[in-house]
């Protein structure tokens, strides 16, 4: 009997291969390939005069050098404008290999190609570009004051100026009784997956057909934007992608320089190239997600409720923009949280920069609107005196509210519609999980024995499912077996389990006989992509969709086999059969026999399928409207996103003479809907949460003045070990499901981080008494703050 | 990030150490690589000749006698801090081991290595030149003993010409009244420090008042730098005076880690909390007797 | 201006290889490509993530800070050799599954051979022992929690399983 799997936390049957050393990441693939290494520029902003590759020539085993004088058509090109946006009026992006001028350290300005990546590196040093330096512009301040520009023709360092509303703000917070004024200052970091970009190509000359795969989170956006670089039908690419090592989020940019040189080296040389970048390259020539420096105004009454708020902020999209306004325009919806200030305005401008650029990293702007809005939450409570958890409660959307829309758009151009979510609810969850209540009693314990421990709380809101869409492909074979696919990409999320989960449930038939591939255009050629913590919601309902159409034609076909009524019909482990009546049945295996009119006996199967008589002998074999195969393919397509929820808390205890800072207790309590595998749900809050240490603590992209990145790499970017996480985390879950999609689910992929440099902020504010009002902060950070507010006599 | 071509010997012997040192006119030496490779792979080292120790045998060694320990430059790390005898001896040497890095870097790295390649931020420099032990460097034309106060010339650089070899360090025995400790504060557990002390306290044989404190600071400078605190000492004992003569002595920089103001606090904080677990691991081994051999290699705790 | 290459020879998984490679060639790369054992993951190659962490001789080392030329006539384990040679997982690598130790499983080789040497060498740690038996290894997508578990539960497994079986 089959029992239902949604809900259960099976274990990943991705994980036996994985174990054994049995994985294929991109590096794994193209033993035979030729390899690649880029030259890079050093200096953040410099014209180029002159490329002199003669040095290079006579290194053995060489095979190509390419600079942008070599590309042709598309290719020399500037890279794609991937989201355009009506209020981003100067867009500009690089070039696949730098043209007249680098903007960054990492530029890309030539690649070499030979027969292994010593070699190629070893021809890349010996080529030798003259600079003319310019003037770089680093930081946000800079950028500002534009005395100097990243590109000539972008007055004021200005890509974008953007301002949403909904009611006067300004006016509101003049007639409030109460009135704050904050600077807040966050700096995010980057994805650093452990396995960095990849991207391997073979042309094969017989069938004209261009084969890639790429270590990339979008199958189809890479396949289209190589199509179109190169020239070719979208009909000639395939793009395959294997196991990949980490993305959260960097790797949802496309294409890289190196996926479209790649592919026309591929080409060019016919030979297969491959390229893996090493850890400096995905420092200096990746992505990261960087700052913003904020100014709120805000009114309030005597209870904390905000009348009016209004936000400027300035955002750093370092040297080009091929993704768009999606993390400022993140931000700038998603502060709103769980409250309902009276009015409210946003407004930002998205600054040029001479660093590397800026794209979506888990949090994808999110991090940024959390930290202003609970920072300014805190402040309000400060301010009045009041317990922290009661003023939001005062700000909150009640569940009866639901949905409830705040008059903005969001980032996928709907409506900024919250579905569904019970947030009184869930801080009633953390505050029992953490003892919120019960705090100041420990903390006035600890201040006697000379300790210092604080404690934080923030919520966030996160829309998830961001459309436009999803497919799903269910092909139930003669064999019985279940095959699967849908476009989008795995990076960890265990998709290949979860997926299994949802249409071995809406099938009936036994988990082991479903098998998904994610991420292959051959397999599912319609797709966006894996972001957004948007997988299990769009994917998921339309695996979901579709095995629901595949079951259909089951029934209707195995009822006309077995001479019963549809609804009379259930399927149990694969068996199609009467209920009630069991000895009445037939598999489904024989049943996608029967789909398909064939006139040979191919094999056993087809032979065991002569018992039964099926279909009208009065009608075509396949009649109008059908199709042969025992299929169902269906698509998601929401008008809007689903929007999960959660609140976090954190213990800290800071010491008074190192200023260091400890994790005494980490909690969450979250609301993604239902869970299809609560073990993958708790996985990946636990990432989350890492990472959010890590960006609260201690990761940060270290430019001098000069734009050099000083830490590129993992000596001194500091991501935490297991000694620098919680010990535990403690988690509670609340679902309220999503009316928006068949099962009810939301997403959750980022719930883990959105919260951490608020939380933070928060209890080491607690801690010391004083505010903390820009993130990440060091030990060496506290200790100056100690001595600006005096507090440094321990 | 793959290293540069060069030209590879594999000796067997010291003596093959020597010659091929002698006849190669850029050449490096290999032994852990922990440190060395990543120089390598990243290109910023690119030596014409690599001489890889790794065959030579006979320098595995770790000896301990009533002088002191002497560790031959091919012992790994986590030989050396697995070494009883050794702890026993000076119990430093575990102490700051169990420091450096992460265990893994230890079953490679070699602590001779880590002594050669003169990492200002690295733990043994600082450990030898506060224990005043030395360095012999060995070459075609000879051999030679250099002291820990003059093998340290700057950062990631030490006294040896380029035709030399360190074969060993000698690391003096630990005093029957002489109790040491180490404190560092590091931002990721295995990270460099940020401030890093190593104390020795000298207690007299009664009442365990402090007779001599000395303290060596790694991180703080290009070089290690060893304090003589002894006039510090306040009787209690108090360690203020020795934690405020430490931070106007040393004058650390900053970088992206850490400011020098935090810098130059933490001088004084870990002076203070070194120097008082050194007196405390001083006085425990005086208490216990001749030798004070039992008492003094608790690990677990980075002071004893 | 062809490159020297050193005729040498490795004992992987217990199977001796022959192999030409230059000096500067890399023990990971030396596995991953020559060898096409592709179980050991390069994450920095400058020793700090762990990724490529093998057992040479049985102790945990960094394959991308190892020359291959350099450990000529040595023993290296790496996760392709912790599968039992009934193809059964071995007991480190049944706890990552029971306990849902990996996500995306780059960083999981070099966890899996640290762990199947710290159990040898501490079979009953604390979960004070687990996190330091780790602490060394780098991982982005797990927040580390499953892994300390992991560890605990490789323990378990390991003992329960009788003498000779199962760890190195």
């Amino acid at each position: 009997m089959t029992t239902k799997l949604f809900g259960d936390p099976i274990p990943r049957v991705e994980d036996d291969r994985l174990l054994r050393g049995d994985g294929q990441y991109l590096d794994d693939l193209g033993n035979d390939a030729l390899e690649v290494a880029m030259v890079r520029s050093p200096h953040a902003h410099a014209r180029i005069v002159d490329i002199d590759v003669d040095a290079a020539l006579d290194v053995d085993g060489l095979v190509a050098i390419y600079t942008w004088d070599d590309l042709d058509g598309p290719m020399a090109e500037p890279l794609p404008l991937l989201i355009p946006h009506p209020t981003l009026t100067h867009a500009r992006t690089p070039y696949a290999l730098a043209k007249d001028e680098v903007n960054h350290v990492g530029e890309a300005i030539a690649m070499v190609v030979a027969t292994d990546r010593y070699v190629a590196e070893d021809a890349a040093g010996r080529i030798s570009v003259t600079y003319d330096p310019l003037p770089p512009v680093v930081g946000i301040a800079a950028a500002r004051a534009a005395t100097d520009l990243v590109h000539a023709d972008v007055p004021g360092n200005v890509a974008a100026r953007m301002r949403q509303s909904n009611g006067d703000a300004d006016a509101a917070i003049e007639a409030a009784p109460h009135r704050l004024s904050l600077d807040l200052d966050i700096e995010r970091s980057a994805s650093t997956p452990l396995e960095g970009r990849g991207v391997l190509a073979r042309w094969d000359t017989e069938s004209g057909r261009l084969r890639v795969w790429s270590s990339t989170q979008t199958s189809t956006g890479l396949r289209a934007a190589i199509a179109a670089r190169l020239q070719l039908d979208l009909g000639q690419v395939d793009v395959i992608v294997p196991d990949v090592g980490g993305g959260f989020g960097v790797k949802i940019v496309h294409p890289w320089p190196e996926e479209v040189l790649v592919a026309m080296a591929a080409r060019a040389l016919g030979r297969p190239v491959k390229f893996t970048e090493d850890r400096r390259e995905h420092f200096i020539a990746a992505a990261h997600e960087r700052g913003q420096a904020h100014h709120v105004e805000v009114g309030f009454d005597d209870e904390g409720r905000m009348l009016g708020l209004s936000v400027r902020f300035w955002h750093d999209n370092g040297a080009y923009i091929p993704y768009g306004l999606i993390v400022p325009i993140v931000t700038s919806t998603q502060l709103l949280g769980p409250y309902k200030p009276g009015a409210y305005t946003v407004e930002f401008e998205s600054l040029y920069t001479n660093t590397v650029l800026v794209t979506p990293y888990r949090g994808a702007g999110r991090v940024h609107a959390a930290f202003v809005m609970e920072r300014t939450v805190d402040a309000i409570a400060a301010e009045l005196g009041l317990d922290r958890t009661v003023v939001r409660e005062a700000n909150f959307i009640q569940p009866d509210e639901m949905p409830y829309d705040h008059g903005l758009m969001f980032q996928d151009g709907k409506p900024l519609r919250y579905d569904s979510g019970d947030f009184p609810a869930s801080l009633d969850k953390l505050k029992k999980l953490v003892g919120w209540d019960e705090f100041a009693a420990y903390r006035d314990e600890a201040r006697a024995e000379g300790r210092r421990v604080g404690i934080g709380l923030a919520c966030y809101v996160e829309g998830t499912g961001v459309g436009p869409y999803e497919g799903g492909h269910v092909h139930i074979e003669t064999s019985g077996r279940v095959k699967v696919a849908t476009g989008l990409t795995t990076q960890g999320q265990g998709h290949q389990t979860v997926f299994a989960q949802i249409v071995a449930d809406e099938l009936g038939v036994p988990f082991e006989d479903v098998e998904v591939v994610t991420g292959d255009t051959r397999r599912f050629p319609y797709a966006v992509g894996t972001f957004a913590s948007r997988a299990a919601v769009m994917s998921g309902s339309a695996v979901a969709l579709a095995a629901r159409r595949a079951r259909a034609k089951a029934l209707r076909i195995a009822a006309d086999a077995l001479e019963a009524s549809e609804d009379d019909l259930e399927i149990v482990d694969g068996i199609v059969r009467v209920r009630g009546a069991p000895e009445s049945q037939i598999a489904l295996g024989t049943v996608a026999v029967l789909s398909n009119p064939l006139r040979y006996a191919f094999d056993e199967a087809s032979k065991a399928a002569t018992q039964f008589a099926v279909g009208d002998p009065t009608k075509p074999p396949v009649p109008e409207g059908d199709e042969p195969g025992l299929e169902g393919r269906d698509y998601y397509s929401p008008n809007q996103s689903t929007f999960a929820n959660g609140m976090h808390a954190a213990v800290v205890e800071t010491d008074p003479d190192t200023a260091e800072i400890r994790i005494l207790r980490y909690c969450v309590v979250h609301d993604c809907g239902p869970m299809i595998n609560p073990r993958i749900v708790e996985g990946q809050i636990h990432g989350g949460v890492g990472q959010g240490v890590g960006g609260a603590l201690y990761e940060r992209m270290a430019y001098d003045e000069y734009g050099q990145l000083l830490n590129a790499s993992f000596m001194d970017f500091l991501m935490p070990y297991v000694t620098e996480v919680p010990e535990a985390i403690e988690i509670d879950h609340l679902e309220t499901p999503s009316p928006l999609n068949p099962l009810g689910i939301k997403g959750l992929g980022e719930a883990g981080i959105i919260p951490s440099s608020a939380v933070f902020a928060a209890a080491i504010e607690n801690a010391e008494g004083f505010p903390i009002r820009s993130m990440p902060i060091s030990p060496s950070e506290l200790f100056a703050l100690r001595r600006e507010f005096g507090r440094d006599g321990a | 990030m793959k290293p540069a071509p060069f030209e590879y010997v594999r000796p067997r012997t010291v003596e093959e150490t020597v010659a091929a040192l002698g006849e190669a006119a850029d050449a490096k030496l290999l032994a852990g690589g922990q440190s060395l490779i990543p120089l390598l792979s990243m290109r910023l080292a690119a030596p014409a000749t690599l001489v890889d120790l790794n065959g030579v045998e006979e320098l595995a060694y770790v000896r301990t006698d009533d002088d002191g320990v002497r560790i031959g430059a091919l012992a790994r790390h986590a030989q050396v801090e697995r070494d009883d005898a050794a702890a026993a001896r000076q119990p430093l040497l575990r102490q700051a081991l169990a420091l450096v890095a992460h265990p893994t870097i230890r079953n490679r790295g070699t602590t001779v290595g880590s002594i050669a390649h003169a990492d200002p931020a690295a733990e043994l420099p600082a450990v030898l030149t506060v224990l005043g032990g030395t360095v012999t460097a060995r070459s075609a034309s000879g051999t030679r003993q250099i002291g820990a106060a003059d093998f340290f010339v700057g950062p990631l650089e030490c006294a040896l010409r380029p035709d030399e070899l360190v074969t060993e360090i000698r690391v003096p025995a630990r005093g029957p009244t002489s109790g040491t400790a180490i404190r560092e504060v590091s931002r990721r557990h295995g990270d460099y420090a940020l401030v890093g002390v190593v104390a020795v306290v000298d207690v007299d044989g009664d009442g365990g008042e402090a007779t001599a404190a000395r303290a060596g600071y790694f991180s703080v400078a290009d070089t290690p730098v060893v304090l003589d605190l002894t006039d510090t000492v306040d009787p209690g004992p108090a360690w203020d005076r020795a934690s405020e003569h430490a931070m106007a002595a040393l004058d650390p920089v900053g970088d992206i880690h850490a400011s020098a103001d935090y810098r130059r606090h933490l001088v004084g904080v870990l002076t203070r909390r070194t120097l008082a677990s050194a007196h405390d691991a001083a006085k425990l081994s005086a208490t216990i007797g001749a030798g004070g051999r039992m008492a003094a290699d608790n690990s677990g705790e980075a002071g004893s | 201006m062809s490159e020297t290459t050193y005729a040498i020879r490795l004992r992987v998984n217990g199977v001796a290889y022959d192999l030409d490679v230059p000096a500067r060639r890399l023990l990971s790369d030396a596995l991953r490509h020559d060898l096409g054992l592709t179980g050991t993951h390069v994450g920095c190659e400058h020793g700090v993530c762990g990724a490529c962490t093998v057992l040479l001789d049985g102790e945990p080392a960094r394959s991308c800070l190892t020359l291959a030329v350099s450990v000529d006539g040595q023993e290296v384990t790496t996760v392709e050799g912790l599968t039992g040679s009934d193809g059964e997982l071995g007991p480190v690598q049944q706890a990552f599954k029971d306990c849902h130790g990996l996500q995306c499983g780059f960083c999981t080789p070099g966890f899996l051979t640290t762990i199947t040497a710290g159990l040898r060498d501490n079979p009953d740690p604390t979960r004070d022992d687990a996190r330091e038996m780790v602490a060394g290894n780098l991982c982005r997508c797990t927040g580390y929690q499953n892994i300390v578990a992991a560890v605990l539960r490789a323990a378990e497994l390991t003992r329960s399983t009788s003498p000779g079986d199962g760890a190195l």
